[in-house]
């Protein structure tokens, strides 16, 4: 549920397509056409019609989510489409009688610790790919990709034994510790190697070697001159990452089972199992509260993923 | 630092530009070295507490690590290496490493009655016949655990009734005297430091493992608990013969051989008696995966369920590509106004995270108070009927992957040269013609790669089928296989489920998913040939 993959190969990575824009018919500063509202419905009408058909279709779900945690009953009886009552019941109730908190600080230090390891390495990886030719590098790149298809949860058990072992003689990485958890998690560090080295490839070498001329290393190169021209692309990822990370489910649910390493994903699966119908009002306020920062940073970050993400990830 | 360029590399040779290597800042050099200091650090500091517990395999493990770092970061070679190695390392250690573990499980009849290996198992035998003699040593006796109170480890803390100043600390490996950090008070140890004393409920919710611990004691006794609080030593009544491989009862001179039944063996008589239900961990070949195929309660469904896995994933790749696909087209064109606001909130479904949907989702098809009956005006119990809840998963399926294809193909639209689809048009290729000949095929070379991906990803996409129907609706007369099962919650239901956890069936059914992935995902691949240019 958690793999991220790379982009594919030979994709184009475009970052908002500034370019395809300028050059395209009618971008922005083209001259107007008038056209007749039959030929405007025929042309760009029907665009909306779809348009709006589309983003119910996207949104009905969500704002079910909005309405069930505003509704006071809180399950799922009385929960609609439209909020028909505001009440923040269900939030103080999250708060005051769950531990929130707990899981919320959780999720937050798994997925900033994984998303960090995870963009570091995967762009020291993606900058070998991209700028040296050693033997391997073909194949290391194609074994990449086929390994990532493979979910950690198939090997599931090997991964609970091993972490019971090494608990047994490093007790703070062990299972049901969120260090172990997070260690668990970096195995899938390279998973942004393929989006990343195509971001890479898109910076011309003579950049590098002007740099190098002037005497830089290429460790230099690295920090200083490539890692801030992709500062955007990073954040895509470390976004997808970001996502994939706090929906994470199955692994938490056999590595943290202590109350208090919960994570979002395995306390609010806790609180609907315990009660599918009439805790739904808890879990949509919980939800909610887990999306938000999430979506926030989905809009804000929003110019790069659309025009950047020709590659991107497998969400689960 | 050496040359980043290697002059040896066809690649850069006869490049026109002198180079002179850069050197690192110093500071950037006090960090490798103490970055490589913790690293050794750790290994020797860790390297005594491994070589005491014998777990030699992660004892070499971590060598090789060190090894490794201190080879491609204390030397001025191999400039790739210095790079890939960190992540290539988490890799191989969290998700190789657990791999090639968990073929090696799938030979074996690991699970439920047979965690140990054979040894354990006799001392377990032998340990559980200690009976009392009236000279028996008594010690008063504390429970501990450096691990969970439920589950242990558990060590005994020994104090002899007639020696009150001396403490024995017990395990399943023998005795040792005088540990440290003990509490002595009145003839008992009441703490100790790392471990948790248990009390009385706790030893009785884990009495069941703790009856089975048997402490070895130098001259060929054990010490087994009385009780909660008192231990005795005696001598067992059985007898095991390692060269024979038998166990001899002594006071009834019955004989106990191992014998094969099932897929494990046991101690029996004669008549075919178990001595005791515990089996031990045994190379069992290639049974687990023959059982695969010709188990009759499993190959009766597997075909099924084989069939609608990739029925699932092939539908869930198309649905939501040709949905999300539909979208941007749509979208993507410049006199739409109000693009931007389409796309972001199209997204939306993306940036929530997928166990919400999910579960969401699940409530959405109940059939009284659900949302989709409730709009659309259905009757519909959708998890009662196997063919409505295969719709239910397939419709959340779509709504949760669609935003995805998206961003995708609305991104692989526009890279596509203007130019490219005006000179069709040009040349009288109307509107669809134009996106049928043009546009689609380059498009799906842009987008082929990630279809695969995707289809291998919800080939074994445990989370939406065991968040939403359990794998259910479940009919009495085949009540393993659920209506909605792919083949991954289908066996691990089998293998975790009643009757036991059988570790080493999972690991077999595990392989097999790998590879069936693996070759459909080859397979793919090739026929898209998505992979050819890739430098």
């Amino acid at each position: 549920m958690t793999q991220v993959q790379g982009p594919p190969p030979g994709t184009t990575l475009v970052e908002d397509a500034p370019v395809a824009k300028a050059s395209g018919r009618g971008g922005g500063k083209a001259p107007k056409v008038k056209m007749g509202a039959k030929r405007w419905f025929r042309e760009v009408g029907w665009r909306h019609l779809v348009g709006v058909i589309a983003v119910a279709w996207a949104l009905f779900p969500v704002s079910y989510l909005v309405s069930a945690s505003l509704n006071p009953l809180g399950n799922v009886v009385t929960s609609t489409l439209i909020p028909q009552a505001f009440s923040l019941d269900n939030y103080t109730q999250l708060l005051d009688e769950q531990p929130f908190g707990t899981w919320y600080r959780n999720s937050i230090i798994v997925c900033a610790a994984v998303v960090f390891v995870q963009l570091f390495f995967s762009a020291l990886a993606a900058f070998a790919f991209s700028r040296f030719r050693f033997t391997g590098r073909r194949g290391g790149l194609l074994a990449l990709l086929l390994i990532q298809m493979f979910p950690q949860f198939l090997a599931a058990v090997a991964l609970y034994l091993m972490f019971t072992d090494i608990g047994a003689v490093i007790p703070a990485i062990g299972l049901d510790t969120l260090a172990g958890y997070i260690l668990m998690m970096c195995g899938g560090s390279l998973g942004q190697v393929w989006l990343i080295k195509g971001f890479f490839d898109s910076i011309p070498m003579s950049l590098d070697e002007a740099a190098m001329l002037d005497g830089a290393s290429h460790v230099q190169v690295f920090f200083r001159i490539i890692l801030p021209l992709v500062r955007p692309i990073l954040a895509v990822c470390g976004l997808l990452v970001f996502v994939g990370v706090i929906g994470e489910f199955l692994m938490a649910s056999i590595f943290l089972r202590d109350e208090g390493n919960k994570t979002l994903a395995t306390g609010l699966y806790g609180l609907i199992d315990a009660d599918r119908s009439n805790n739904l009002g808890v879990f949509a306020a919980g939800s909610i509260m887990t999306a938000i920062p999430v979506v926030l940073l989905f809009l804000y970050l929003q110019r790069f993923i659309v025009g950047g993400i020709t590659a991107g990830g497998v969400k689960g | 630092m050496a040359d980043p360029i290697d002059p040896t590399d066809p690649s850069h040779r006869g490049s026109r530009i002198a180079r002179r290597p850069g050197r690192d800042d110093v500071p950037a050099i006090l960090v490798k070295v103490l970055l490589l200091g913790i690293v050794i650090g750790t290994a020797i500091a860790l390297t005594p507490a491994l070589v005491a517990e014998e777990s030699w395999l992660f004892l070499t493990v971590l060598w090789a690590v060190t090894l490794i770092l201190v080879a491609t970061y204390a030397t001025g070679r191999a400039l790739p290496a210095k790079y890939l190695v960190p992540g290539t390392l988490m890799l191989a250690l969290f998700v190789v490493f657990p791999i090639a573990l968990t073929a090696k499980t799938s030979f074996t009849n690991y699970g439920d009655g047979t965690r140990n290996d054979k040894q354990t198992t006799v001392e377990q035998i032998v340990g559980s016949s200690v009976t009392r003699a009236d000279d028996s040593p008594q010690y008063n006796l504390t429970i501990a655990t450096d691990g969970d109170p439920a589950s242990g480890p558990f060590t005994y803390f020994l104090v002899p009734q007639d020696d009150p100043e001396t403490v024995f600390e017990g395990t399943e490996d023998g005795l040792q005297e005088d540990p440290g950090g003990v509490t002595l008070d009145s003839g008992r140890v009441t703490a100790v430091d790392g471990y948790t004393v248990l009390d009385i409920k706790q030893i009785s919710a884990a009495s069941d493992a703790l009856d089975e611990i048997a402490i070895p004691t130098d001259s060929d006794t054990f010490i087994v608990r009385d009780g909660t609080s008192e231990a005795f030593e005696g001598a067992p009544t059985l007898v095991y013969d390692e060269d024979a491989d038998t166990i001899t009862d002594e006071a009834s001179g019955t004989v106990y051989t191992a014998q094969q039944q099932g897929d494990r063996e046991y101690f029996v008589d004669e008549g075919g008696q178990r001595l005791s239900d515990q089996s031990w961990t045994a190379n069992v070949g290639t049974d687990n995966f023959k059982r695969i195929f010709t188990d009759s309660r499993i190959s009766s469904s597997f075909f099924g369920i084989f069939v609608w896995t990739v029925v699932f994933a092939t539908l869930s790749v198309v649905g939501t590509f040709l949905l999300g696909l539909v979208f941007a087209i749509t979208l993507n064109d410049p006199r739409v106004r109000g693009q931007k606001i389409y796309r972001a909130l199209l997204i939306l479904p993306y940036a929530i995270p997928g166990f919400i949907s999910l579960l969401l989702w699940s409530s959405f098809y109940n059939q009284d108070f659900g949302l989709i009956n409730d709009i659309t005006g259905l009757n519909i119990n959708w998890f009662g009927g196997s063919f409505t809840a295969k719709v239910a998963v397939l419709l959340t399926n779509l709504w949760m992957g669609f935003p995805y294809m998206f961003l995708v193909s609305t991104g692989a639209l526009q890279a596509i040269p203007e130019d490219l689809t005006e000179a069709a048009r040009i040349d009288g290729a109307n509107g669809f013609a134009g996106f049928r000949r043009i546009t689609f095929p380059l498009l799906l070379v842009t987008v082929a790669p990630l279809l695969v991906a995707t289809f291998a990803f919800n080939f074994n996409n445990f989370g939406a089928i065991f968040l939403l129907t359990g794998g259910g609706p479940f009919s009495p007369d085949n009540p393993t296989a659920g209506g909605t099962d792919i083949l991954i919650s289908y066996t691990y239901r089998l293998a975790f489920g009643a009757g036991g956890v059988q570790i080493g069936f999972a690991a077999a059914v595990s392989v097999v998913l790998f590879v069936v992935t693996g070759v459909i995902a080859a397979l793919q691949f090739r026929a898209t040939r998505s992979l050819e240019d890739v430098n």
